[in-house]
């Protein structure tokens, strides 16, 4: 069972209190973009053994989208983030240095 | 105006904790900046409480201001009482971003009376109901098996929560259910 804190609540909620919402820090290609953006915009996602960043909403709370990081494999979470910004936080990025090194997420390092 | 009827039509139960519907209830939606203090001025003379910090819930003899997201808090009042709660944080907050609504029909509010509460909610929550990790004072927006659910202590063996009027009996019978057998153990007892 997935356990996550809600960084705008404050409060360790249960997996089945949220809704997963896919893989984090998407970028738009729409009108006006090749075929090959769009088709990696749409379709093609990552799907790590490991280290991965989601998208989860705190539906049975306050409502509100945020990001995760955890690992895939055991389930650890290094953290969660607001959803208010474009990649993960430095800290953040550091801490899953420090426990997975060597780890790699699209050009994330 | 016709006349106000609570979802529950006061129905009560007693197990290993009393369930019971606390009848009609003045609830305002107030969202904007909770920082600002015009909103929480305001707020606190309509409930006649204090003003939650994060996920706090602040509870009086005749109201109490229920922390529900970074930008909405729900005041709890006297039902005869909330459409003037209403004019009045209208007027407080006049010229700023905000929103206050009337919204007691919204919702059913069911108290628990009884020292094994905690374990009757756990048997429906995924939250921790454990005396170390929910207290009075805290406001728990969480899951009573399929719906939605706000959940607050007003003593060590009393507590209310919140759910949709649609749901209201269904919540009912699953607190009903779930007091009627009497307490593992599980969770210490206040």
């Amino acid at each position: 069972m997935l356990t996550l804190q809600c960084p705008y609540c404050g409060v360790q909620c249960d997996e089945t209190e949220l809704s997963p919402g896919g893989e984090a820090h998407l970028t738009r290609f729409g009108p006006g973009s090749d075929d090959t953006e769009f088709e990696q915009y749409l379709f093609l996602r990552e799907n790590p053994r490991g280290v991965h960043f989601e998208r989860w909403r705190h539906a049975y709370g306050c409502g509100k989208w945020f990001h995760a990081a955890r690992c895939t494999m055991t389930l650890e979470v290094f953290g969660t983030y607001p959803a208010q910004v474009t990649e993960p936080p430095a800290d953040l990025i550091e801490k899953i240095r420090e426990k997975r090194p060597g780890w790699r997420w699209r050009d994330l390092a | 105006m016709s006349e106000v009827v609570s979802a529950l039509h006061g129905r009560r139960t007693e197990g290993s904790v009393a369930v019971r519907d606390t009848g009609p209830r003045g609830m305002i939606q107030v969202r904007g900046d909770l920082g600002a203090e015009a909103l929480q001025s305001v707020c606190r003379e309509v409930a006649g409480s204090g003003f939650p910090g994060q996920g706090g819930a602040e509870v009086s003899d005749q109201g109490a201001v229920l922390w529900m997201s970074p930008d909405e808090v729900l005041v709890l009042t006297a039902r005869d009482r909330a459409a003037e709660g209403v004019t009045r944080i209208g007027a407080a907050l006049a010229g700023t971003h905000h929103l206050a609504v009337d919204v007691s029909d919204a919702r059913a509010v069911i108290a628990l009376e009884g020292a094994g509460l905690r374990e009757v909610l756990a048997r429906l929550t995924p939250a921790n109901m454990h005396p170390e990790a929910f207290r009075p004072g805290q406001m728990r927006r969480t899951r009573l098996a399929q719906v939605a659910a706000g959940i607050w202590l007003t003593s060590e063996t009393s507590a209310e929560l919140i759910c949709f009027r649609s749901v209201a009996d269904y919540v009912f019978d699953l607190l009903a259910n779930a007091a009627a057998s009497p307490a593992v153990g599980h969770l210490p007892v206040a």
